[in-house]
This record gives structure tokens, C-alpha cells and sequence, in this order.
């Protein structure tokens, strides 16, 4: 799929809902289109972090590695879902394994151009950084609520 | 069989039947889970069964026990069979769960405002269900699943502690093969076993195919899921009318009499279980109600 073809797709996906044509246009310029078979690991712990994924159709799930026992999985991302956020924050490096749950397309977007183009257009930065807040602010809460183990105990 | 004393034996339905326990006898037992059981019971006299609306509640005793409040959660267009999913926390559930088939409970009730599975019809219907929370939400689904040209899309949000606490895995399997409910089930700790999702209940809101203007939602499960779920929706843009939550609290006659479900100026016996959001707003997060 070319660069210009994935515009339409960019623009659909709800993380980018909102957001002025100009500043799609510029994040076109970062993406390419990506597959990942099923069970496919797309990062690994330690890895440098320099892409995030809007994912299109299919499942990741976010893993964390415990010797003896393999991976746990402790989160699930699917079509609509944004996948990534280490790209933003120095060192640039993965917290977690990812791995493909089924087969899943995605556009992926190059984390360091990425930088270079939010350095240069602080109203783009800005519009990056307060959606990333929405992901981050749902997945602390999520997070929390996981760690209440509400179901656990009594209603 | 559980020793029944002769004054339980009361059976006379109407409104004695609220006050006095009418004797059921235990046909069939389905252990759901490690702690979850349900029990499909038949009235000791009366062939057609306890009709009741979805959403509804009994006061079920346990002779020589105590007595306590459990949702309905069989079939409302089946009412010659009650059935009750219980989770064994204490006492009552505790007996409850060591009852063996042809033993017999008492039954009051049944007892309460259900789901507004009527006022509802005409918009897409979320339901959203949280651990032993499903079970007061079964018969909602049944109802809307035998009316379904009457609604638009129905989605069944379902989040369970681990894949081994999931509730009616078997109906879950066959809803989810149908074309005309959307099913989505999580766990919020995943196993080498479990290929679905991963996350709380409440993060399967935002990707939900319904339409936030049009929909009505349906909750069940614990409290503070309940309250994460209602910001979820109404992050997606629900009206909080459009929103229905089910309350539980310490309940002794379950018709309005002594107080003890009172939740601020509400009963949950009677002006309950099921309430709109919109009325319970300004209590759901006091700490001392
Ligand atoms: C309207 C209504 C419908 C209900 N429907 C169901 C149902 O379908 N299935 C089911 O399993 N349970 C249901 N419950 C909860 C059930 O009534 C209680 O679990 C039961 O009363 C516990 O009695 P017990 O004697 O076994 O334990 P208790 O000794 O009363 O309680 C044991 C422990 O559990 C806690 N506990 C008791 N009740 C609750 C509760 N409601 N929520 C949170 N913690 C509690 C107590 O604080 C205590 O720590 C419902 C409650 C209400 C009010
Ligand atoms: S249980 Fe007695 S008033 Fe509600």
C-alpha cells in the first residue's frame, strides 16, 4: 500500500479522531502498512522503542516474561486500539513483550521521524501528546481496577 | 434432605407468599465455578412456577439457616423452573452450596424493580456484567434475545476474574455465535489457556459497536466496577439516564418493612434492585451510605 493510501485509514481510526487534515497529512509521512502472522512477537522487553502501531483488524496482547513460566499475557489490544507509547519517553525502551493473538494488519509509525516532525510543529506535538494522555489516563485506571482484584472478594 | 420445620410450610402464595416462605424443591445443580453454583428448583405445589420480571430477586431461606436475597437468573418466559446462580461467601450461601438435589429451600418473592427491558426497547442495548453480575443480567439477555426484532444491536460485555470464573461459558459460546448479539468476554488475569481478551470489563467500552445516543446500559457486578463502567460510557457519550445499575445491600424482609436496605432515601428491596443511574448519582460514591 503506498503512503498516500493509508490517509483514509489514518484519519478513520479513533486515536486520530478530531485531528486537522494537515497533521495527518504530516503523520502519513511516518507510516507504512504492517502484517504480523499469529503468534508473532512485534517487540520484546529491552527493545528500542521506535514505533507505535494503529491497529486495524486482528489482537495483540502485551506480555510480561516470567523465567520457568513464559509469558503472562496482561493485556489485550485489538482494531481501534493504539499500541505503544515508549516512543515518547527517553530512553525509548519496551516495558513489555507484544505479541500477535491472531493474524493482525496495522500501519506503524516511525517513532523517530515521528519525534522530528512533533519537534517541529509544537501544535502536532501537542495534539500527539494529549491523545497519548487519553491511552495513558484509560490504561492507569484499567491498571488500577486489575489491581483491586474486585472480583476476588465479595461484591 | 435439609430438615424442614412444619411452620415453614406455608404455601399460599399472592401476598402470604412475600411474608412466608413457599417450600422449592432442588431438581438440578450445576457447579459454574470453583465457588458458583446454580440451582434449578420447582415449587413444591404451585405447577406454574414463580413468574417474575428480569431483574427481579427471592429471599431465599435455608432451613435451620437464615435466609438471603439472590437475583433470579433462569428463563422469564420459563417460569415453571426458578433457578439461582450463587457464589459461596458465609453462612447461608455456605449451606446453600452443601444442598443436595431433592432437598428443599424456602422461596419469598419474588421481590423488586427489574431491568427496563420494555422502556427500552427501540435502542441498542449494552449489557455490561462483572463476575457473579451476570447472573442478574441472564434473563435481561433471554428476554431481549426472544424479542430481539425490538431492539437494535446487542452487545454483552463480560469480565470475569480468571478464564476459570467465567460464568455459563457454554451460553456465552453459543451467543457468541450468533450473527445478532455481540459478545466480548475478558479476564482480567489471562492463563496458558485463554486466547481471548486481556484488560478489565470496563475497557471493552470505548471499542463497542453501539450507538452512545441510542443505547441503553445495563450493569451489574461489583460496585466499583460498576462506577469505572458508568465513566466509561459516559466517556463514550451515554446519557446517564440511559444508564441502569443494580444495587445490592444487607436485606432482612425484602418488601419495604424494616429498613435495613435503605440506601439514602431509597429501599433496595423496593424501589430496587435495579435503579437508573441518574437517581443514585449523587450516592453511589458517599462512603457512609
Ligand atoms: C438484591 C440482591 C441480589 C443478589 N443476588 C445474588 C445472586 O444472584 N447471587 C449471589 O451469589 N449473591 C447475590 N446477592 C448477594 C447475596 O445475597 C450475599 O452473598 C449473601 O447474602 C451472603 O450471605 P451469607 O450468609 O452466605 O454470607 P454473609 O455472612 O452474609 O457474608 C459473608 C461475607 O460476604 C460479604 N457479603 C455479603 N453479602 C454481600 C454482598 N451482597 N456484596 C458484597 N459482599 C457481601 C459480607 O460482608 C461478609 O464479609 C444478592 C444480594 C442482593 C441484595
Ligand atoms: S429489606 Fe427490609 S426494607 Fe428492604
Amino acid at each position: 500500500m503506498s503512503m498516500q493510501t493509508l490517509k483514509p485509514y489514518l484519519a478513520e481510526h479513533p486515536f486520530l479522531q478530531g485531528m486537522a487534515e494537515r497533521h495527518i497529512e504530516l503523520l502519513v509521512g511516518c507510516a507504512s502498512n504492517v502484517r504480523f502472522d499469529e503468534g508473532q512477537y512485534i517487540f520484546r522487553e529491552g527493545d528500542e522503542a521506535n514505533e507505535f502501531y494503529f491497529i486495524r483488524h486482528g489482537k495483540l496482547a502485551l506480555e510480561v516474561f516470567r523465567p520457568h513460566k513464559g509469558g503472562i499475557v496482561v493485556q489485550t489490544l485489538k482494531a481501534g486500539d493504539v499500541v505503544g507509547w515508549s516512543w515518547l519517553i527517553p530512553p525509548y525502551f519496551r516495558h513489555f513483550d507484544c505479541r500477535a493473538v491472531e493474524l493482525t494488519r496495522a500501519i506503524v509509525l516511525d517513532g523517530t521521524c515521528m519525534r522530528e516532525k512533533c519537534n517541529e510543529d509544537y501544535q502536532l506535538g501537542y495534539e500527539i501528546m494529549k491523545r497519548f494522555a487519553h491511552v495513558m489516563e484509560d490504561e492507569l485506571l484499567a491498571l488500577r481496577l486489575q489491581l483491586l482484584d474486585i472480583y476476588g472478594g465479595t461484591t | 434432605m435439609a430438615g424442614l420445620p412444619e411452620k415453614d410450610l406455608v404455601d399460599t402464595g399472592g401476598i402470604s407468599g412475600m411474608i412466608a416462605p413457599r417450600p422449592f424443591v432442588i431438581r438440578r445443580i450445576e457447579r459454574d465455578t470453583a465457588d458458583t453454583f446454580t440451582l434449578r428448583l420447582k415449587s413444591g405445589s404451585d405447577r406454574n412456577g414463580l413468574h417474575f420480571e428480569p431483574g427481579q430477586f427471592n429471599m431465599l431461606y435455608v432451613f435451620g439457616v437464615g435466609e438471603v436475597p439472590l437475583s433470579i437468573s433462569g428463563d422469564p418466559a420459563k417460569p415453571q423452573f426458578l433457578v439461582h446462580t450463587t457464589r459461596v461467601v458465609g453462612p447461608v450461601t455456605g449451606a446453600l452450596h452443601r444442598l443436595k438435589t431433592g432437598d428443599m429451600v424456602g422461596i419469598r418473592g419474588p421481590f423488586g424493580k427489574g431491568w427496563p427491558v420494555d422502556e427500552a426497547e427501540g435502542n441498542d442495548i449494552v449489557v455490561i456484567a462483572g463476575g457473579i453480575g451476570l447472573a442478574p443480567l441472564r434473563p435481561a439477555l433471554y428476554h431481549l434475545l426472544a424479542h430481539r426484532k425490538k431492539y437494535g444491536r446487542i452487545v454483552l460485555l463480560y469480565g470475569a476474574r480468571t478464564p476459570a470464573d467465567i460464568l455459563y461459558r457454554r451460553e456465552l459460546e453459543k451467543w457468541r455465535a450468533r450473527f445478532d448479539l455481540e459478545v466480548e468476554v475478558t479476564v482480567d488475569r489471562g492463563d496458558e489457556s485463554w486466547w481471548g481478551n486481556v484488560g478489565v470489563v470496563t475497557t471493552l467500552v470505548p471499542r463497542s459497536p453501539f450507538d452512545p445516543l441510542n443505547a441503553v446500559a445495563l450493569i451489574c457486578g461489583p460496585e466499583v466496577m460498576m462506577r469505572f463502567a458508568v465513566m466509561a460510557l459516559r466517556k463514550k457519550g451515554m446519557n446517564i439516564d440511559d444508564i441502569y445499575v443494580s444495587m445490592e445491600r444487607n436485606m432482612k424482609c425484602g418488601v419495604g418493612l424494616c429498613g435495613h436496605c435503605q440506601f439514602g432515601p431509597k429501599f433496595v428491596c423496593k424501589n430496587g434492585p435495579v435503579f437508573s443511574y441518574e437517581t443514585l448519582k449523587n450516592l453511589f460514591n458517599k462512603r457512609e451510605i
